[in-house]
């Protein structure tokens, strides 16, 4: 079982009226109330919470990509993965992901994880995610009806680029390049294990099937919630006859742990609701445009959001919904860790993303939850799934003898016996 | 009355329908990315004067062909095929509205003498970065008829067709329609309705009449200008009472217009 401390990196700053006044967090978020001098420290703070959870025993750190999104300040996460990759030595890199399709050339994917792999000494999981129509349409101008083409294009152009030894022409119809020769190359051959972040669409499924790929149900809808669509999931690996290995799927989920039930609430409730009620609060229309769902995702999707009269749906949600509709799973070690059991077995998950810092949540309490999850909580749930630890498919496989940053740190200056100069 | 409807295949293979009906010189009528019925009362106002040929679009009717529909040179050149599958005559007066008007006023800078007349109403296709026009793709349902209507209640129940949006099945089946044709559409118009067409439109040869609703909210009477700036020999009329869907509000208007001009 993997556990995986993620940080979505929101902005922590947006106004009490946010949803009365302001359109949507998300594509056309006013821009205005990005504050670059507050974001100095913040970035700072949310990578020592990255680094935090390494230190804290975290099987992996995790990072995504999100553009002109309130609730994610990176839009970049390779550079923070870099910053990352330098500053620990035991967590794996989990960049869930890089939109593949708004890569130009994607080619840029397989040079930019290669390199995070090789300098992390072969701890990344490298995420593909098709991407949201946020981000992939309306903020990088992909056409929607042919993204899931251009997906597919640059995803077998990076797995190539990775697995060829020799320089190949890709005569593809998004991208023609002469000489494919990636350099460098992943630590990790023929490739880092790869996830694909999906919403729920059949087609998504099956590429993950196909190619042995981990599916990351990422939702901020909780476990609750979630059980249908993995359901439908398992379904569909046992219909294309996959083993039912739990390293198939993962599952993101917000988790707060305090000392007490009541204490859970008192410390995390009004981060999470900030989170809920206002980083959640995306213009519809910016949610489906046309083309980019499958007819038969629509047919099965719902609609009701879609109405006049129901533009005022997301009533501000209480801490009571939210924990009882299982959105989160907060209180103390004890009641979040037989929630989590009960989470991983139902869902058949064999990572979780776990969310711990989230909307405005200071730094202390970040960290008193990620510390008391780490020694209370995740003991009791590493094993659950024993056979998985011999399934090589879904995690990275890091060098044993990797550089550890510290340590070149402190031997730069000594100059090895029988060198006396700089001869590079 | 309604025209008949027929199958045609072009030369690429390419199924679909055609509304075929009247007499008189040939009219090939591109729809917008709203689509076209065999009942449509701007086709069967100019049925009286033209023999009308309104291609039903990939992605518009039954048929899924639209996935071979890429970019705008696939549909400029789907659209001389279906004329060529048509076997007309001669040279046919080119119509189209909106999306229709972009690739109308492609195919007639493409080949330019193989048309004898080109109308376009408020055709897509041209970028003013000035005066952006609104985010068709970005919209909900029940916020498009606002800027393609004149009037937009009376336009929602045009769009509709009757149906109502409350109507879960109906809704359902309007989202998946509208998913593939807005999709299609989307390969040319999105997320910026400009496929460089200025950079060809000087080659139109023919007389082109230009019409407009006075209330288009989507391309606004600006874009008129400019398409009566860079088309050679251009006649812009200004339709009352009509916005962006002025061939459904002002059908009457639009078929006289048309037949006083071709």
């Amino acid at each position: 079982m993997k556990f995986v401390w993620f940080n979505l990196m929101p902005w922590p700053y947006l106004p009490d009226d946010f949803r009365e006044n302001h359109r949507s967090v998300w594509v056309d978020i006013d821009s205005k109330l990005f504050d670059p001098e507050k974001a100095n420290g913040l970035y700072h703070t949310y990578m020592d919470q990255l680094e935090f959870a390494d230190e804290m025993g975290f099987d992996g750190i995790g990072v995504n990509e999100h553009h002109q999104n309130g609730y994610g300040i990176m839009p970049s996460p390779n550079l923070i993965a870099a910053g990352l990759a330098r500053r620990t030595s035991q967590a794996a890199i989990c960049v869930i992901g890089n939109s593949i399709a708004l890569y130009n050339p994607p080619i840029r994917v397989a040079e930019e994880f290669a390199m995070l792999d090789v300098i992390s000494g072969g701890r990344l999981v490298a995420g593909f995610p098709v991407g949201t129509p946020m981000d992939t349409n309306f903020t990088y101008g992909q056409i929607p009806a042919l993204t899931r083409d251009k997906y597919d294009e640059a995803h077998e152009l990076i797995i190539r680029a990775w697995a060829e030894d020799e320089p190949f022409a890709f005569d593809g119809k998004y991208n023609q390049l002469r000489y494919v020769n990636c350099w460098p190359k992943p630590i990790q051959r023929p490739r880092p294990p790869i996830y694909v972040p999906g919403g729920g669409s059949i087609e998504t499924w099956d590429f993950c099937l196909e190619h042995d790929y981990n599916y990351s149900y990422l939702s901020f809808g909780g476990y609750k919630g979630g059980q249908i669509l993995l359901d439908g999931y398992w379904d569909r690996v046992a219909e294309l006859d996959k083993d039912e290995s739990p390293g198939r799927a993962s599952f993101a989920q917000i988790i707060c742990v305090a000392d007490t039930d009541q204490q859970a609430e008192e410390l995390y409730a009004e981060h999470i609701l900030y989170f809920y009620n206002r980083c959640l609060h995306v213009y519809p229309g910016f949610s489906d445009p046309p083309g980019y769902r499958t007819v038969n995702t629509i047919k099965a999707g719902k609609l009701n959001q879609l109405r006049r009269e129901n533009q005022q749906m997301f009533q501000n949600l209480t801490w009571k919904d939210l924990v009882d509709g299982g959105f989160v799973i907060a209180g103390s070690p004890e009641t979040v860790r037989e929630q989590m059991e009960s989470m991983i077995k139902s869902l058949r998950i064999g990572t979780v993303f776990g969310l711990f810092h989230m909307g405005d949540m200071p730094d202390w309490k970040t960290r008193f939850s990620t510390q008391l999850f780490a020694e209370k909580v995740m003991p009791g749930l590493q094993n659950i799934w024993p056979e998985l630890e011999a399934d090589e498919r879904w995690w990275c496989h890091p060098m044993a003898d990797r550089v550890k940053p510290e340590y070149t740190v402190e031997t730069a200056r000594q100059i090895p016996p029988g060198e006396t100069g700089m001869d590079i | 009355m309604s025209l008949d409807t027929r199958r045609i295949t072009t030369r690429r293979g390419i199924e679909g329908d055609v509304h075929t009906g009247g007499s008189g010189q040939d009219l090939v009528f591109l729809h917008g990315a709203g689509g076209v019925v065999a009942g449509d009362p701007l086709l069967n106002r100019l049925s009286e004067n033209y023999t009308v040929h309104a291609p039903v679009w990939p992605g518009f009717g039954p048929d899924a062909t639209e996935t071979l529909l890429e970019d705008m040179l696939d549909f400029t050149l789907h659209g001389w095929d279906v004329v060529d599958a048509l076997e007309l005559e001669g040279p046919p007066v080119l119509a189209g509205h909106s999306m229709g008007g972009m690739i109308a006023a492609e195919m007639a800078s493409v080949a330019r003498h193989d048309l004898s007349r080109l109308v376009l109403m408020a055709p897509a296709g041209m970028w003013d970065p000035d005066n952006p026009s609104p985010d068709l793709f970005a919209m909900l349902p029940f916020e498009m008829a606002e800027v393609l209507f004149h009037d937009p209640v009376v336009g929602e129940k045009l769009m509709m067709g009757g149906v109502d949006f409350g109507d879960n099945e109906a809704l359902s089946e309007f989202m998946v329609g509208n998913a593939r044709r807005l999709g299609t559409a989307g390969k040319i118009l999105f997320p910026i309705p400009n496929r460089r067409l200025s950079k060809r439109i000087h080659r139109i040869g023919v007389e082109t009449l230009l019409l407009w609703g006075r209330s288009d909210r989507l391309i606004d009477l600006a874009y008129a200008h400019m398409w009566d700036r860079l088309i050679p020999q251009a006649d812009l009329r200004i339709i009352d009472e009509a916005g962006h869907m002025l061939p459904v509000e002002q059908p009457d208007e639009v078929a006289r217009a048309v037949a006083s001009f071709a």
